[in-house]
């Protein structure tokens, strides 16, 4: 378990303060010189600071759109417009915001990837694991209740189909709606509330990152060997060695972020959101966006009833078992850390893991493409297929794979990662 | 502090409780009106009903009408549509409803129902010339494939209800009060 160090800052005025309130210390243990870092993070560990810079993007983005943003069913339309047309640099900041939600997912999805290739959320960092999905949901959240606000056709169908998803809910649900909307509709109470909300939950989010951040310092980052540090040879500062890595990370993320950001800043969006909100016609297809998609397509692909066979007696209808199916979905991840019986952390070691890994990656590319098609022809049978699997990787592959699986034999240490031959 | 000794309750455990209890109380008194200010406004509740003029609707035709923001379908049915929904065994129907117990008497050519899909609340196609009416010659909903018939009960896909029949009545023969 790391320990902390207390910092003894040479300037004065930190020193003061160091003195008073220990957060040059707190900075120093999380991510400074008195972080001892395994030596061995690739590529890959670069995408949790990643994240956390999309969160400091979205923020002040968000915060001056709210600046000029009418949260209005009347104006709300035409004020995002303004914004885009009339207002000196609104242009590149509303691309900035729009895009940057998706680039903060593909942040964090790649981050989560990440940790189940390496075994991320095993002990002793299941909390580590548990507060990042906690961040996941709140940002889809936020996502969700910010894609509402511009007021196009796409925000008021998706909030529509989203709000109903409660309505699944036995007895309470229809009343559960109602109090979400505010109204019998989505309707501007309805948008009142959700950009109040779309404002504060990036904060918690914030907070919540303090957390995990924190949660990482106690059991210490893992690596890609997934084998515990062993000695001081294993570990370096985190700073300056990673800090300058999540610098290199940053320049090259931000330069594709900004080449759609400039270049293509509606490429991610679905054009039907520049027609202003219709409650009287639903467009041809409602598409969420696309970090959405595999949920979505998890929910459409239920439309069968959970019944008593041979009788009209339901237990489970349809509708209820496809939300059931998407919320289940996340909520299934808090529990991996135990679901995962295997003792190794990274796949490296372990090589029948390996395909299973890939083939949930694959799963989830699918599900994504179905999430995005019209539900004819054969999509709702692979969506139900993906839907199956994805379930079953969870719950029967897991468990039994860390059971039989043969594993390869670990490294001695990080800085000595030769396989001493058998004694 | 004499029974303290026994292992029993003293007073101090018996205020522990009682202020526990309270400020549980007042916590959840405090927190109903910050969820209730949540629930329809009592302007919002106040809208008003609706009065639609059927007088020009065909036989064949359906016209959308706006009711607490949300549609509502009015359809002139012919009379093969309602021999088609009338001919149907009940024992086929995901939710079972005669076609009579979705019209009113005497006006069984009418059919008025929410223009909201009961899966996930999209306006199903089909009032509209020329769009898609599903394989059933009702509704069709585009958001995730659920099929409605004339009736407007739901036939196939995933929705679990047929759509919501509003409250509604004839003032004249030419007109129709919704709400
Ligand atoms: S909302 Fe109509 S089928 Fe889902």
């Amino acid at each position: 378990m790391a320990e902390w160090k207390a910092t003894k800052p040479n300037n004065k005025a930190l020193a003061w303060v160091e003195e008073r309130l220990p957060i040059i210390s707190l900075v120093n243990n999380v991510v400074g010189k008195d972080t001892p870092t395994p030596r061995n993070l690739n590529y890959w560990w670069n995408f949790g600071s990643l994240a956390g810079l999309m969160l400091v993007i979205q923020i002040v983005t968000g915060v001056v759109i709210a600046m000029h943003y009418a949260a209005n069913t009347g104006l709300a339309f035409d004020s995002v417009e303004r914004f885009v047309r009339d207002v000196n640099y609104g242009y590149l900041i509303r691309a900035m915001h729009a895009n940057g939600a998706s680039f903060f997912f593909i942040a964090v999805y790649i981050h989560i990837f990440r940790g189940l290739y390496y075994g991320s959320y095993k002990a002793p960092r299941e909390l580590v694991w548990m507060l990042g999905l906690v961040i996941m949901l709140l940002m889809m959240a936020t996502a969700f209740m910010g894609y509402v606000l511009p007021w196009g056709q796409m925000s008021f169908w998706g909030a529509t189909v989203i709000t109903n998803l409660f309505s699944a809910i036995p007895v309470v649900g229809d009343s559960i709606v109602t109090l979400l909307w505010g109204g019998f509709s989505v309707d501007n109470p309805t948008l009142n509330r959700f950009f109040s909300l779309h404002y504060l939950l990036p904060f918690v989010l914030a907070g919540v990152v303090i957390l995990h951040l924190w949660a990482k310092k106690i059991s210490d980052s893992g690596n890609p060997l997934g084998i515990d540090v062993k000695s001081g040879a294993d570990q370096i500062p985190f700073h300056p060695y990673y800090t300058v890595k999540d610098g290199f990370g940053v320049a090259v993320f931000l330069l594709i972020y900004m080449c759609y950001v400039t270049f293509m800043p509606d490429a991610l969006g679905h054009p039907d959101n520049y027609i202003p909100a219709n409650p009287m016609s639903t467009p041809d297809s409602i598409v969420p966006e696309w970090y959405f998609l595999p949920f979505y397509a998890i929910l459409r692909s239920i439309t069968f009833d959970i019944g008593i066979p041979f009788t009209d007696v339901v237990i489970v209808p349809a509708k209820l078992l496809g939300v059931l199916a998407m919320f289940g979905s996340i909520i299934l991840l808090f529990f991996l850390p135990w679901l995962d019986t295997s003792k190794v952390r990274s796949t490296k070691f372990r090589p029948v893991y390996f395909w299973f890994f890939w083939i949930l990656v694959a799963d989830m590319v699918l599900l994504t493409i179905v999430g995005g098609k019209k539900p004819e022809g054969i999509w709702p049978v692979v969506g139900l297929i993906g839907t199956a699997y994805y379930f079953a990787h969870f719950l029967v592959v897991l468990p039994l794979l860390g059971k039989i699986e043969k594993t390869l034999p670990l490294p001695e240490s990080i800085a000595n990662p030769v396989i001493k031959a058998a004694e | 502090m004499t029974n303290e000794a026994e292992g029993g309750a003293n007073r101090r455990d018996f205020l522990h409780v009682a202020a526990a209890t309270m400020g549980g109380v007042g916590a959840v008194v405090a927190a109903w009106p910050f969820i209730d200010q949540m629930n329809p406004a009592k302007d919002t509740l106040a809208l008003a009903s609706v009065e639609v003029d059927i007088s020009n609707i065909a036989p064949g035709e359906a016209v959308v009408v706006k009711w607490r923001g949300k549609p509502v379908f009015v359809r002139h049915r012919t009379e093969a549509e309602i021999e088609q929904a009338r001919a149907v065994p009940i024992a086929d129907l995901v939710d079972k409803q005669t076609d009579a117990d979705r019209v009113q008497e005497g006006h069984a050519d009418w059919l008025v129902v929410m223009g909201v899909c009961t899966h996930l609340g999209c306006v199903p196609l089909g009032t509209r010339s020329g769009e898609e009416r599903g394989d059933f010659g009702g509704w069709f909903c585009p958001c995730h494939g659920s099929h409605y018939d004339t009736a407007g009960r739901i036939r196939k896909g995933p929705a679990p209800k047929n759509l919501e029949v509003p409250v509604y009545s004839f003032v004249n023969d030419n007109t129709v009060k919704i709400g």
